[in-house]
């Protein structure tokens, strides 16, 4: 292990263990005024009027007409409105806020607000979806050709539901309009994306706009685009309310009900088998992309771009759409898009493995990529592809092969057991050229005269620890100690962009530009003296240039790898499953922390293994979510995998600090198909999408009996 | 006279004179801006919001003003000054159990909890103990592993 694996006390800690540290909803509310969001209760009308009630003194309403600049929030495209204008098109659409003092006070008027509607055919199942938000096509390889010489072809349609992100603190902003210039804080990922969406709605010149992070309470993707939306609305409420400060905060039922998911899939696959291997994959990928664009386009882009898994697959055709549905807008989620095409691509692997009689993992080792193999994309490969080491780490942890065996004789009696892997990875950082042409990060290390250093970036720490390794990083060039080096949450007055906190990026690509950074000022450092260094990106060299609208090149410069194993007993009277253990092996490059990202592995894998059975998410025939809260939208405690294993595997990669690369989404992406393989095992059956319930499981069990 | 609702706040006798329908989370944040004790979803599913009520752990949300008359409340702010506080602080920093932080509060009151009931839990008791306060960070495994270590680093002390 190299030094600077060796965990040390995050920076945080004591101010969280304490319960000092401030998050949004903690700052003192005397001064401020509260908003409240009237949402629509239709999937799709449009709107004939609207009538407020006499309000109190204190109180006053905001809507599409309050807002200063261009009523759009600037996100990737920008159709979602600030506030409803002509039509909702989803259960939920913010139409208007109403401020003031009081939140008893605002719950009782919001309910005497009167709107006319007149109803409009909604769109709820994505099947009946008639509008692609957005229709990618690429492949490689000659298509007809294989399909001609197959000696066998499959077919089988895969689907994957919503996943919640759940983070603990819900979504909570500040606003405050002073003097021309409007400060918002609060819990987000990305304060200037929230920077560049105030500007548009409100008709300001960035420098008059500031964004502060403060403390938050997990994101996983849920706060990348989603506090851009709430920032204009709540911030719009404080240009009104002239000189207030007034603030949001969700209750969780509103949370989880309307904000951005992970989008539910089909994906549709076709392969050609020829001497036993597959020889040409045709994959159909449709996401429900709910009723506005959001982050779809990334989301889709990732997902296809992982469509054929870790298998070098001679001719490939991909088709990826995002389909307008009149339902929530479904966004960033940890894997982003990669754990539906993940879950469809292992799936298949497993179902032709078993139908020509081969062990799948046997099946899948044989059709693994390897280091100079080229990507789905007609990328390559550039590093070495651990995955041979990391399946017989795996192996060796779980005691496969003899588990996999006695698990494959007959069973008898009410408890059934089985055990499955899966093998992925996640490609490290933005996709495709992103980083280069988008991003173009910039972070600066400022010398105070004493010889302290601040790193001035606008990562935002949501646990991951970025906090703590982005100073480990300075604080190692610099031979200071690690309390001679700080960061505090990222305020946009003070920091550069250096991108958002998303992707996978955050250590891989800012943490290494602040090592070149350290080296610098390490070369240029004075004694008592003041001094700043910046840096700037720079895509590697060895990148072959990625062109999105041909789906050509390197998608990513290299890869993360996972494989996991999960073993499951199934009660063939009740279908309930118990997950008897888990081990994977992940390979994010150099550790910066081991506790660290040992942890990120943990919590992400139980999310994954959370998405494959009990986080149940559906919106109704009419469109609206009814388990929208902890009660019904069920995430793992402490006690569903007392088992979990996790280890590192190291492949470090040149171009990340210390040889680091992404780490945050890998271990979730993979880890369902894992756990469904095991289920097959124990019930004898396939399985074809997620989540896989225990009635889901009687279902199968009947099924099997007949059979 | 009306004296309130009296009741012990951290080791100080305090009297609360709204109604004794209040929710106790609410009252603690707002009323005593004891913020450490977080909300998480407001009906009692989460444990974010987690005190000591006479040394039982409890969702203060879902505990109205009137139930707390004559008890002993404990939140983060007072646990963190005690000897116990430190033992299990220093545990969880040991592995760095704290990510995103909002469950933490919580989850150091029921990890007192654990090592009140059981001064040597087994790792069944202590997922047990911790079942009731929902972690979406950590797989849960650190907290647990930080419990063993306080558990024995801080031998005599429960």
């Amino acid at each position: 292990m190299m030094p600077i694996s060796q965990s040390v006390i995050k920076k945080d800690h004591l101010a969280k263990a304490c319960g000092q540290a401030m998050y949004v909803a903690d700052y003192d509310t005397t001064q401020m005024l509260q908003g409240l969001i009237l949402r629509s209760p239709h999937a799709h009308a449009k709107i004939l009027s609207m009538t407020y009630p006499p309000l109190p003194e204190g109180y006053f309403t905001v809507d599409y007409r309050d807002v200063p600049g261009i009523n759009e929030v600037h996100i990737v495209k920008d159709d979602t409105p600030v506030y409803a204008d002509a039509t909702v098109e989803y259960i939920g659409d913010p139409i208007m806020m109403l401020v003031g003092p009081d939140e008893r006070e605002l719950e009782r008027l919001l309910a005497q607000i009167e709107v006319n509607y007149e109803l409009l055919p909604a769109i709820i199942d994505v099947r009946d979806g008639d509008t692609a938000f957005f229709d990618y096509h690429f492949g490689k390889g000659d298509m007809d050709q294989a399909w001609a010489e197959a000696d066998q072809i499959f077919e089988e349609c895969f689907e994957t539901g919503y996943q919640e992100q759940a983070y603990l603190e819900p979504q909570g902003l500040i606003a405050d309009y002073n003097q021309g210039k409007i400060t918002v804080r609060g819990s987000m990922q990305c304060p200037y994306y929230v920077h560049g969406a105030l500007a548009k709605a409100l008709g300001l010149t960035p420098d008059k706009v500031r964004v502060i992070q403060d403390v938050t309470g997990g994101g996983f993707g849920g706060k990348e685009d989603y506090p851009s939306i709430l920032a204009c609305q709540v911030a719009v409420a404080a240009y009104k309310a002239k000189g207030q400060p007034v603030r949001v905060i969700f209750g969780r039922r509103e949370d989880m009900e309307f904000t951005s998911k992970r989008h539910p899939s089909r994906c549709t696959y076709k392969a050609a088998v020829k001497n036993g291997r597959v020889t040409a994959l045709d994959a159909d990928v449709i996401f429900n992309a709910g009723a506005y664009t959001t982050l779809s386009a990334v989301v889709l882009q990732r997902g296809i771009i992982a469509a054929s898994g870790v298998y070098d697959i001679p001719a490939l055709k991909v088709h990826g759409a995002a389909i307008k549905t009149n339902t929530v807008p479904n966004g960033a989620y940890r894997g982003f898009g990669a754990p539906q095409t993940f879950f469809a691509v292992e799936m298949l692997m497993e179902h032709i493995a078993n139908a020509l009689d081969e062990e799948p993992l046997a099946f899948k080792l044989r059709h693994m990529v390897r280091q100079g193999s080229v990507t789905s994309t007609g990328g390559r490969y550039h590093f070495p592809v651990p995955l041979p080491a990391m399946v017989d780490e795996v192996r060796k942890m779980s005691d496969f092969e003899q588990k996999r065996q006695v698990y494959a004789r007959q069973q008898t009696g009410t408890t059934r057991r089985g055990i499955g892997i899966s093998l992925w990875f996640h490609g490290a950082g933005f996709t495709g050229s992103g980083e280069r042409d988008i991003i173009k990060a910039v972070t600066r290390l400022h010398k105070l005269a004493d010889g302290r250093v601040e790193i001035l970036a606008s990562q935002s720490d949501i646990g991951q620890g970025i906090k703590t390794t982005l100073c480990k990083i300075v604080a190692n060039e610099l031979n200071l100690p690690l309390d001679q080096v700080s960061y505090d949450n990222p305020d946009t007055d003070r920091v550069p962009d250096s991108g958002p906190t998303v992707a996978s990026r955050s250590l891989m690509t800012v943490g290494e530009l602040l090592r070149r950074a350290a080296i610098r000022l390490r070369s240029q450092w004075q004694e008592g003296v003041e001094q700043t260094v910046e840096e700037h990106f720079k895509e590697p060299d060895f990148v072959i240039p990625f062109y999105i609208d041909k789906f050509q090149g390197d998608a990513y410069p290299t890869y993360a790898w996972g494989v996991c194993a999960v073993e499951v007993a199934v009660d063939t009277l009740t279908g309930v499953n118990e997950i008897t253990g888990t081990w994977a092996s992940f390979d994010v490059g150099t550790p910066i922390d081991l506790n660290i990202v040992i942890g990120q592995m943990e919590g992400g894998l139980l999310q994954g293994l959370g998405y494959a059975s009990m986080e149940q998410l559906a919106a109704d025939q009419k469109g609206r979510i009814r388990n929208h809260s902890f009660s019904d939208y069920i995430i793992p405690t402490a006690m569903d995998v007392p088992l979990m294993k996790v280890q590192l595997h190291v492949e470090a990669y040149p171009d990340g600090p210390y040889g680091a690369k992404g780490a945050g989404e890998l271990p979730l992406v993979g880890a369902a198909p894992a756990y469904m393989s095991a289920l097959e095992q124990a019930l004898a059956g396939p399985i074809n999408h997620i989540p896989f319930s225990a009635e889901d499981a009687l279902k199968l069990i009947r099924q099997s009996r007949r059979a | 006279m009306n004296q309130g609702i009296v009741f012990k706040l951290n080791g100080q006798p305090v009297s609360y004179t709204g109604s004794a329908a209040d929710r106790l989370l609410d009252v603690l944040r707002q009323t005593y801006r004891l913020t450490g004790v977080k909300c998480g979803c407001n009906e009692g599913e989460c444990g974010a919001c987690s005190v000591l009520i006479d040394g039982h752990l409890a969702n203060s949300c879902m505990v109205a003003m009137g139930r707390v008359e004559n008890c002993e409340v404990t939140t983060i702010e007072g646990y963190s000054q005690t000897e116990r506080f430190q033992v299990l602080e220093q545990a969880y920093a040991a592995v760095s159990a704290v990510q995103c932080g909002y469950c933490i509060p919580g989850m150091i009151l029921a990890s007192e909890c654990v090592l009140a009931r059981h001064p040597h839990p087994s790792e069944t008791e202590i997922r047990l103990g911790l079942s009731g306060n929902l972690c979406r960070c950590t797989g849960y495994n650190a907290i647990v592993k930080a419990i063993q270590i306080a558990a024995e680093k801080g031998e005599g002390l429960w």
